[in-house]
Formats: structure tokens, C-alpha cells, sequence
């Protein structure tokens, strides 16, 4: 096999002079290819926005098909489920299952908003308005081969979306928009090593961080260390710190306790979720922090380690932990 | 007296009088299979962790060992750029690999002209493990050890599913050198 044929490359040194040149070139073209990629590579590293439009425009090239393809995984399961339920009445069983598990995420995240509420009215005797959704999105597909954790949705600009905007599914939050193209995004998903989203318990004030561990599973570090609180089934939801995240959306249900906090399952398996909603930014004060990634990024540099985990004072509304979105 | 040969003007690639190869089959397939391979992230399925294998890269060296010199030696510059555009991967991490692994299979050809398909599948095993790996280094998170973890069910999923990439890419090495009717 592989019989090197006669093209010049490979094998020995060809004696024509003019064959030699052409492999010293491919040679030389190779390594400038690599060269480049490094150069690439590092200032995408240091500048991970850097390339976002190159990256978007491509998006948007391909996301009629990934819909097309997103439909399709969307009907096929509902074929599925129809010839499913014509031979056995269990797959109602199983829908019923779904909306009880559903509706137990509902009530934590109910109980959860009644107590917002509850001190939102008490501190400040301020009416909250509903937070109407910017958008309704198909997930089209996410980076599966790569270590890092996006997902591409179906909405993009021209639907209203701009970058930080959280994204949530019926069954908890998926992520936040990273970049966005005309008619394609590109989402952080939580389970993202990158990713960070302050929660608390929903029944109590247990704040934690929730960090992605890149195997579809949290990692929940507990703000203030002392003795661990939190038991298996404790159900998470975001805390509303750091103002793009609206409080009181379910996160995760923490499975394994650990020394300085839990793992978490993610409530709102991306992989079960057809569609999901883009809701604003809670807080406009987070839209300047993102609007600003220079200043945070100038702040980071004058201190750095400061903005990574950082236990930061907890109670304080402050908008800061979220750092620059990086990807 | 003997009967007439019906397939005596015909090789694997079709009939030959009158027909000849097509030069936008010839020249396009390989870097189209490679490039779709590389669409793998729109592909409907929204992994938790990262299980599909890398396919546009996996086409790559499979194209680069069935058909040596096909693909020039500085294709690593464009097909690692797409790939970039799609994986998820910082810009430039896939124009590195990609380039790097050409050169590799390039002295790989050096060192060993005559090879049986176990050796380019060891090869390929080997490339895959140094490929993901430094994907993963270089994917711009923090690494920890989880993540290395992670990746092993996808490496041994590459590996396994080499061979059938470089039999398909067998089928496709026939299509492209499909004989097409001759015009004019």
C-alpha cells in the first residue's frame, strides 16, 4: 500500500534540479503554513475576540443547513415517539415523567423567585417586571470534537441577539451568547470550562460559583468556606450576581459532595433541548462591563489573578465575578 | 471462436473510449471530503463532552496515506484555517496541527517508503493521540485533569474508526478518478 508515486515528495532527493526546487519550496510552504497557524494561535489566545467576525460570517454560511439538519433531528424523534406510542401507551408514561421533571425544576425555581421576591420587596419595595425573551432559537449543533463547549443556535442580530445575553431552556439555563452573526450565534454552554455563573441553593442563600468541567458536569465552589452545607439533590439556581444572569433560573442538582462545594449534574441537558430562548441581560450595568472588554481586560493586567475565581465578598450585588468572555 | 469481450475497453474507473477523468473530480474531492469532514460541529448532536472524532483531520492524513502527493504540502494552511472556523478551537491551532502533521507523514514517507496498512494506522493512532492532545493544550481553558480524561473515549474512538475513514476515503480516491463522457 501507500506506493509512493512519482510526485516529487517523499522518497529520495529527485536528481532533476528542477524537482528538487519544487520540494525545497513545498517544504518551505509547509513550514510558513505552520508559522502562520503559530502566529494565529497566539493572538488568538491573547485576544480570543479577535477573529469573531471571520468566525461568524462563516456561521452564517453554514446555518441553513444546521437547521435544516436540527429540524430533522426534531421530526425524526417525533416519528420516533409516534410509532413508539402506537405499540406501547409507555412512551405517555414517559412524557408525563418528563413534565413532572419539569414541573419539580419549575417549583424549586418558584420557590426560589418567591423568596427574591419576598427580599426584593422587603430591601427595596421594588415591582419587578417580567423578563420577556429577545428571541426563540434551535440548538443547530456544538463543538463535539473540540476540548472547549459551544453550541451554535438558529438566531442571530437580525433576531435581537447581542453578545452576554443568557440562554435558557423549559428545564434551566444553557449558556450565555459569545458571538453573534446575522442569523447565527455562538453559545458558551455552562459545562464549558471557561464558563461561570454565580448560583445559590434554592431553598437558602448557599452561595457558590458553578464552573463547567468540560465533561457535562459542574463544578459548584462555595463562596464562603466553612463547613459544607450542601447535600446530594440540593437543587441550584442562578443568584443573579454579577447582573447578566436573572436570578432564580434553575442551574444544577449537586450529585457528589466535595471539600469546597459539589459536582453538579446540569439540569438543562443541552442535548434534550430543541429550543431555547435568549433573554436579555438582567442588569444594564453588565452590558458595559461587556461592552468595555478593554477596561476589564487593563484592570485584569494590572492585577492579575484578581479576576479569575476570587472569592469575592458575597453579599454585595456588585457586578464583577463573570470575567471577559474568553473562547 | 471466441465470444466478444463486452468489458474489454473497461477498468475500475468505467469505460474508457470516449471518457476521460474529470479535473474538478480529480482535484475537488479531497479537499471537499476534508472540508465537510470538517462541518462536524453542525452536525445535530450537542455533546456534553467532546465524543465525535475529528473527522476533517482524520480525512486529512487518511487522503495524505492513500494518495501520497495528492494533497501539496502546504494544504495545511487552508483546511487547518475552515477547520478553525467550525471546531471551537482558538484560530491558528488547526493551521498549526494540520501543517505539522503533513510534515510528520512527509518524514514518515522518508524513513519508511514501503508500508503495510498497520503501520499507516499505527501512525495514524499516533498522529490522533498528538493531535488531540494538543488540541486540548492548546484550546485556550484552563487544563485540568478532567480534561485529559475526556478525551481519551474520543481518542479510542479515532483510532478505531481510522480504518473505516481510510476505506471510505478508498471509495472516495474511485469516484474521483470516475471516467466521465467526453465532451466535444
Amino acid at each position: 500500500m501507500a506506493l509512493p508515486a512519482n510526485h516529487g515528495s517523499g522518497r529520495l532527493a529527485p536528481a532533476n534540479k528542477r524537482a528538487r526546487l519544487g520540494l525545497f519550496t513545498g517544504y518551505l510552504l509547509a513550514g510558513l503554513g505552520a508559522l502562520t497557524g503559530a502566529a494565529l494561535l497566539i493572538v488568538s489566545l491573547l485576544r480570543p475576540e479577535a477573529f469573531a467576525g471571520l468566525r461568524s460570517m462563516a456561521s452564517d454560511l453554514v446555518a441553513p443547513a444546521g437547521e435544516i439538519g436540527a429540524a430533522g433531528r426534531v421530526g425524526t424523534r417525533n416519528v420516533l415517539e409516534a410509532i413508539a406510542g402506537y405499540y406501547r401507551a409507555g412512551s405517555r408514561n414517559a412524557e408525563l415523567e418528563r413534565e413532572v421533571r419539569i414541573a419539580r425544576v419549575k417549583l424549586a425555581e418558584a420557590r426560589a423567585l418567591e423568596r427574591e421576591n419576598a427580599r426584593l420587596r422587603a430591601v427595596l419595595k421594588l415591582a419587578e417586571g417580567e423578563t420577556r425573551p429577545v428571541a426563540a432559537a434551535r440548538l443547530i449543533g456544538s463543538t463535539s470534537t473540540s476540548a472547549r463547549r459551544f453550541a451554535y443556535i438558529s438566531a442571530g442580530r437580525r433576531d435581537g441577539v447581542r453578545p452576554g445575553m443568557p440562554v435558557s431552556s423549559p428545564l434551566g439555563l444553557v449558556g450565555r451568547v459569545l458571538e453573534v452573526g446575522e442569523r447565527a450565534s455562538r453559545v458558551l454552554l455552562l459545562t464549558d470550562s471557561e464558563s461561570m455563573v454565580p448560583v445559590r441553593r434554592a431553598t437558602d442563600d448557599v452561595v457558590a460559583f458553578a464552573e463547567g468541567r468540560s465533561d457535562g458536569s459542574l463544578r459548584l465552589r462555595l463562596i464562603n468556606l466553612g463547613i459544607n452545607p450542601i447535600k446530594p439533590g440540593d437543587v441550584f439556581v442562578t443568584s443573579g450576581a454579577g447582573g447578566l444572569f436573572r436570578p432564580g433560573v434553575a442551574v444544577a442538582l449537586a450529585v457528589e459532595i466535595t471539600r469546597d462545594g459539589a459536582i453538579a449534574q446540569l439540569l438543562s441537558n443541552p442535548a434534550a433541548t430543541d429550543v431555547v430562548l435568549v433573554e436579555p441581560v438582567w442588569q444594564p450595568e453588565a452590558i458595559a462591563v461587556i461592552e468595555a472588554p478593554r477596561l476589564a481586560e487593563a484592570e485584569a493586567d494590572q492585577a492579575p489573578g484578581e479576576e479569575a475565581p476570587a472569592p469575592a465578598p458575597a453579599p454585595t450585588p456588585a457586578v464583577a465575578p463573570l470575567p471577559p468572555a474568553q473562547d | 471462436m471466441e465470444p466478444i469481450n463486452l468489458r474489454a475497453h473497461e477498468d475500475a474507473f468505467g469505460r474508457r473510449i470516449n471518457r476521460g477523468h474529470s479535473p474538478a473530480l480529480v482535484y475537488g474531492v479531497p479537499w471537499l471530503s476534508i472540508m465537510i469532514g470538517s462541518l462536524v460541529p453542525w452536525l445535530p448532536v450537542i455533546a456534553p463532552a467532546p465524543v465525535l472524532p475529528p473527522l476533517g483531520f482524520m480525512l486529512l492524513i487518511a487522503w495524505r496515506f492513500v494518495r501520497p502527493g495528492l494533497l501539496p504540502l502546504w494544504a495545511g494552511l487552508p483546511l487547518g484555517l475552515f477547520d478553525d472556523l467550525f471546531s471551537g478551537q482558538p484560530l491558528g491551532s488547526g493551521i498549526l496541527l494540520f501543517s505539522l502533521a503533513l510534515l510528520a507523514i512527509e518524514g514518515l514517507e522518508m524513513r519508511f517508503p514501503w508500508r503495510t496498512f498497520l503501520l499507516d494506522w499505527v501512525a495514524a493512532a499516533l498522529l490522533l493521540l498528538l493531535y488531540l492532545a494538543a488540541a486540548a493544550l492548546l484550546s485556550g481553558a484552563a487544563l485540568t485533569l478532567v480534561q485529559l480524561v475526556v478525551i481519551v473515549p474520543q481518542l479510542l474512538l479515532s483510532i478505531t474508526a481510522f480504518p473505516i475513514i481510510a476505506r471510505m476515503v478508498g471509495m472516495l480516491d474511485r469516484l474521483r478518478l470516475m471516467r466521465l463522457r467526453r465532451l466535444g
